[in-house]
Order: C-alpha cells, then sequence, then structure tokens
C-alpha cells in the first residue's frame, strides 16, 4: 500500500452508490488517497430507487442466516454512522408485518416462529392492539408483528451526505466517469480503464457497481451478478405526515413513511434482465395491496414511479472483500439490502485494502471455486 | 421406478418442477439435483426476453441438465396463452407447452372456457399441451376430447398446500383418463405427493411446496421420495380399510405359551 503525496491513488472506487461511497468516504477516513467514479451522477443508480428500509429483521429467510447476522451488525451500526454524517433522514421508526386474512396469517405466524427461533426481539400483536399503535391501518386486519429495531433512511440523501463526506475526508469524486475495465500488470491489478481510452493507476480497485459490474473487463474471476428489478412508487400526503409512523410491511409489499408526509410503495421483484420500464400492473398490484392495508393511500399524491435494479448473485448472498486478482476488491450482490449493508460493507472493504481481509461465507472468491 | 410416458415420450422422473418462488438460484440448481427432475416449468413472463430466453433462470436449469417446461402462467384469455405458447415454441424450440389459463387472481383458479378454446387451438397447430385444469371429470374429459396429450388437474388452489381436496373426482379422472394425470397443484408436502401417486396420478408437479419451505433442498428430496413411495404402494396392492382390528398374526394354532410346566 503506497501512502503519502505520490500523484497515483491508493484506491480507486467503480461505481457511485451507497456502497461505493460509503466505501470510499471510509477509505479517505483512513487516510486512503481515495478516486470514486460514477459513470452516471453519484446516488443515480438503484440508491435512487431504495426504499431505504433497514430491517434485517424484518426480511429474515430461513436458511440466510449468515446475511441475517451481517445485517443485524450493520442494523446496529446505522445510529452512529448516520450522526456523523448529519441529516440522512434516518429515522427510528420501527416496522409492522401485517396479515389481513387467515391465510396471511398462517403465513406471519410461520415468520414469528422463525424469528423466535433466531433468537430475534419480536413482538406478536392482534388485529385491535397494531390499529391502536398505527390508526392508518384498515379495521380488516388479522394478525400484526412488531419488529421495534427495523428503521428507515432517505438513500437519496444518504447518497448527497456521503458525496460531501468523502470530499471532506480529502477524496475526489468524478461523476460521468464510465469504467471499461480493470488493468492487470503481472498478476496484479494496477488501476482502471477509462471507457474514453484513459487509464487511471491505483494500488487497489473496489468494484461497487452494482448489477453493472459483470460489464467491467479484466476482473478475472468475476462474481456473477444480474439485475433484480424493482418497481416503486413515491407518493405524498397532501394532509401532511402521521398517516403512518411504522413501516408497514405485508409479503413482500412494504410502504414507508419519510416522516415528513411523503411514503415510498415498493416493490415487485422480476428477472428482466436490465429493463427498466415500468407497467400498469406493477402500479396497480402496488396500490391494490396498499391501499388495502392502509385505505388513507388512495388520497395520497403519485411523485413518481420508478424501476431501479438489484444487483443479484446467485446465492442471494453479497461478495465483499478481495477478489482472485491480488488488488481487486468486491463490494456488490447486496440485492435489496444494499442500504442497510452499507456500513458493514465499507468497514469489511477497508479491513482487506488495509491488510486484514474479511473472509468467509461473503468471499467474492466462494464463485471461482464454484466454477472450477 | 417405471417410467411415465407422454406424447410418447419417456421420463424417468415422476416429478415436475415449478420454477415458481425461486429467486436464489443456487437454491434453484440444489433442489433439481435433488429432485432428480428432468423438466422444469417456466414461466414465459418471467424471462427476461421470451424471444431471447438466455439468461438468468434458464441458464441455471440448461446447467444441471433440467428441460425447460414453458408454461402460460399469468395468461387471463385464451388469445394470451396462445400468443404466449407462439413465443415459446420460438424461444425453445420446443412444441410442448404447459396451459394456464387463469380465471381470477384471488383464487388462480383454471377458466374452464377460455382453456378449452386455448387447448383446441393449439392442438390444432401441433403442440403437445398439457393444461392445468379443476378436478373437475367433465372439464379434463373435454380436454381429452380436444386432443391434449395429458390433463393436470389441481389437488388445491395454487400455492396453497392444502393437498388433494377432492379425492372422488381425482380418482374419477384417473380412472377414465387415458392420457397420463399429472396432480398440478396443492401439493404442500412429501405425504401429498405420495397420496397423489397411491390415488393413481401418473406424476406430480410442485413448486411452491419446495420453493417456499424452508430448506427447499430437503424438501425437493423428500417430495422425490413421497413420489416414489406412492407409487411403490400403488402397485403394491393396499389392503383394504376395516372398522375393526384383525390381526396380523392368526389366533389359530398359535403356541401355548403360558401353560404351566407340566406338574413332576
Amino acid at each position: 500500500m503506497t501512502q503519502g503525496r505520490t500523484s497515483t491513488p491508493d484506491v480507486i472506487v467503480i461505481g457511485g452508490g451507497a456502497i461505493g461511497l460509503t466505501v470510499a468516504w471510509r477509505a479517505a477516513e483512513r487516510g486512503l488517497r481515495t478516486i470514486l467514479l460514477e459513470h452516471g451522477g453519484v446516488g443515480g443508480g438503484t440508491s435512487h430507487h431504495a426504499a431505504g428500509m433497514l430491517a434485517p429483521v424484518a426480511e429474515a429467510i430461513a436458511g440466510e442466516e449468515s446475511l441475517l447476522e451481517l445485517g443485524l451488525a450493520s442494523a446496529s451500526a446505522w445510529p452512529a454512522f448516520a450522526a456523523e454524517l448529519g441529516d440522512v433522514g434516518y429515522t427510528a421508526c420501527g416496522t409492522l408485518l401485517v396479515a389481513r386474512d387467515a391465510d396471511e396469517a398462517a403465513t406471519l405466524e410461520r415468520e414469528i416462529a422463525l424469528r423466535r427461533r433466531f433468537g430475534l426481539s419480536v413482538e406478536r400483536l392482534r388485529a385491535s392492539e397494531a390499529r391502536r399503535r398505527e390508526p392508518g391501518l384498515a379495521p380488516t386486519l388479522r394478525l400484526a408483528l412488531d419488529v421495534a429495531d427495523d428503521h428507515a433512511v432517505d438513500p437519496r440523501r444518504l447518497c448527497r451526505a456521503l458525496v460531501a463526506a468523502i470530499r471532506g475526508a480529502g477524496g475526489d469524486v468524478r461523476e460521468g466517469t464510465a469504467v471499461a475495465g480493470v488493468e492487470v500488470s503481472r498478476d496484479r491489478v494496477t488501476g482502471v480503464r477509462l471507457a474514453d481510452g484513459a487509464v487511471l493507476a491505483a494500488g487497489d480497485v473496489v468494484i461497487a457497481a452494482g448489477a453493472w459490474a459483470g460489464e467491467l473487463a479484466g476482473v478475472g474471476e468475476p462474481v456473477p451478478l444480474r439485475p433484480v428489478k424493482g418497481q416503486i412508487l413515491r407518493l405524498h400526503d397532501p394532509a401532511g405526515p402521521g398517516l403512518l409512523r411504522r413501516v408497514i410491511r405485508m409479503g413482500p409489499a412494504y410502504v414507508v413513511p419519510r416522516g415528513d408526509g411523503r411514503y415510498v410503495i415498493g416493490a415487485t421483484s422480476e428477472e428482466r434482465g436490465f429493463d427498466r420500464t415500468v407497467t400498469a400492473g406493477a402500479m396497480f398490484e402496488l396500490l391494490r395491496d396498499a391501499s388495502e392495508l392502509v385505505p388513507g393511500v388512495s388520497e395520497w399524491v403519485v411523485d413518481e414511479f420508478t424501476a431501479g435494479l438489484r444487483p443479484g448473485t446467485p446465492d442471494n448472498l453479497p461478495a465483499i472483500g478481495p477478489g482472485s486478482v491480488p488488488g481487486l476488491h468486491w463490494a456488490v450482490g447486496h440485492r435489496r439490502g444494499g442500504i442497510l449493508l452499507a456500513p458493514v460493507t465499507a468497514q469489511l472493504v477497508v479491513d482487506g485494502l488495509t491488510g486484514d481481509p474479511p473472509e468467509g461465507v461473503f468471499t467474492p472468491r466462494r464463485f471461482a471455486r464454484a466454477a472450477a | 421406478m417405471d417410467p411415465l410416458i407422454i406424447a410418447g415420450r419417456e421420463l424417468r422422473s415422476r416429478l415436475i418442477l415449478g420454477s415458481g418462488g425461486f429467486d436464489n438460484h443456487e437454491l434453484l440448481a440444489a433442489a433439481c439435483r435433488e429432485a432428480e427432475a428432468e423438466i422444469c416449468t417456466v414461466a414465459l413472463r418471467r424471462l427476461p426476453d421470451p424471444t431471447h430466453p438466455r439468461g438468468s433462470i434458464v441458464d441455471v436449469l440448461d446447467e444441471v441438465g433440467v428441460e425447460v417446461l414453458p408454461n402460460t402462467a399469468g395468461c387471463f384469455t385464451a388469445r394470451d396463452a396462445v400468443t404466449t405458447a407462439h413465443l415459446a415454441r420460438e424461444a425453445f424450440g420446443t412444441d410442448w407447452i404447459k396451459l394456464e389459463v387463469i380465471g381470477d387472481d384471488r383464487t388462480l383458479l383454471p377458466d374452464a372456457v377460455e382453456l378449452v378454446a386455448a387447448a383446441e387451438e393449439l392442438v390444432d397447430e401441433g403442440f403437445t399441451v398439457l393444461p392445468y385444469t379443476t378436478d373437475d371429470p367433465v372439464l379434463a374429459r373435454r380436454l381429452e376430447d380436444v386432443g391434449c396429450a395429458a390433463v393436470m388437474p389441481l389437488g388445491s388452489p395454487i400455492g396453497s398446500g392444502m393437498g388433494m381436496c377432492n379425492p372422488y373426482n381425482l380418482s374419477i379422472i384417473i380412472e377414465r383418463a387415458r392420457v397420463p394425470v399429472v396432480l398440478d397443484a396443492g401439493v404442500g408436502t412429501a405425504s401429498d405427493a405420495a397420496l397423489a401417486l397411491e390415488l393413481g396420478c401418473d406424476a406430480v408437479l410442485c413448486a411452491s411446496a419446495i420453493s417456499r419451505a424452508h430448506d427447499p433442498v430437503a424438501m425437493a428430496r423428500a417430495v422425490r421420495l413421497g413420489i416414489e413411495a406412492g407409487r411403490l404402494a400403488r402397485g403394491a396392492g393396499r389392503i383394504p380399510r376395516r372398522r375393526y382390528a384383525e390381526a396380523s398374526t392368526s389366533m389359530a394354532g398359535m403356541p401355548a405359551l403360558d401353560v404351566p410346566a407340566a406338574a413332576e
């Protein structure tokens, strides 16, 4: 690791979403000369669409205990992380998982049992108690689960704050700079080649380009990534804030209150390549579910209907840490959890950059082994 | 197990997998292997580009050597289903189509009228049509009459996991059908699959029970073994049900072990 006043940066981070920005910030803070390259505008890709749920407990899945642990670690880092950055719209709002009928209640009971088996702190609520806590919920409620520790943040404000933080720590953020591939010489990363042909040298390169990372050349054994499309609505309540305090979730659908009268309703999960069109059917289904759950939704004003592309790996786990080429690091594949996992991911990547690489289930090398 | 023959084609596996509910590609691949499935059905609407189905799930199935059976899930009219079948034929180079025409999106029950219309048209065009149908023996008969290569009645609604709610109707379908009968929906766990084969179904299609289990790979194996057990039991000839006990060993001729030893 070359440090000091040379013109060659220590680290180039490819990708200016929440993950890349956080990595760049933490690297710059550690005294590494850091440049972040973003092909569009920072925070303009998947982070632009993300709802910003910090919900490891609500999202816990049987068989993905390692991801749950990573998520819990990151969630516990979030309050201090948010405080360092200033106002990023972090709200300790809590989350309610709800069921409308007997079928959904049976499914929710199974989810409750799973969370208790994992030793997670959750509170089973009868419908009347859930509605006392969230009076905006429809009377046709059957059962709810209060997850007090699952919160939310505004990813757009987060990304803006991160850019300021990187620059404040002496790092460089370059937008509109597309990277064609990674430069490798004598089996070691030496920098990146830009789309315009220019070469930027660097000691280490971190790939944080999300679903687009698969298009980079020269990365050795690449992490297999595919986009998982999510259509998502942004709305506001003309009557102002207050209809909902907590995040409300029902199966894969959710309503996230920003605390200021703005809301996010999401999201579909579709395997449609890099398609980012928005469809009538998705909008209908999202609004149907949300308004059945929270009748007041009908009065909200629709501000945006967009589609983002979550970066998915074959095993649904992120790939974090050194890759197969020395000097190359990955921070990709966070799927629905990129905002939640940004603090812990940056920690692990910077550990790797400073000579203490993480090992274990999230290593990007697991795919090279699988292919061998 | 003896092979299953659909439209002249021999299949070793009597378990057809459904890809619905799998969002984890590694789990899907592992479940395919453990299920020893030869065929996995994929909704054409789930593909990135139906005309160029490479990428995502189709590649995963290719890699584990499982053949894709395209289906028309999400179609609500015969016209939609026929169009989707055409796309599938072009994309996969197969005439096989699992025909689904759904009546409403709360129950996901088949629309009988549209289903028969679509089946007739597709059979005329040379498709091998495998229709998802209700457990109505008359409708099953109509589908067979228009030339479907199998009938695929539901045990209970898609994803409900309620098993076979009307085994009497299903047994009538099985008795009368001259094409294979594949139980297409409602399997919740391995015993449901075993019961279907015991009843006389030729095969089982299973998606949610496996993909939404806490451990899909273990459930894939369990359902495969359930099918094997059910098929064996069907052939083995079960005993009749009766109301009173019947000792498995006859009382007659038993040694009188409690007789005290002869007095000295």
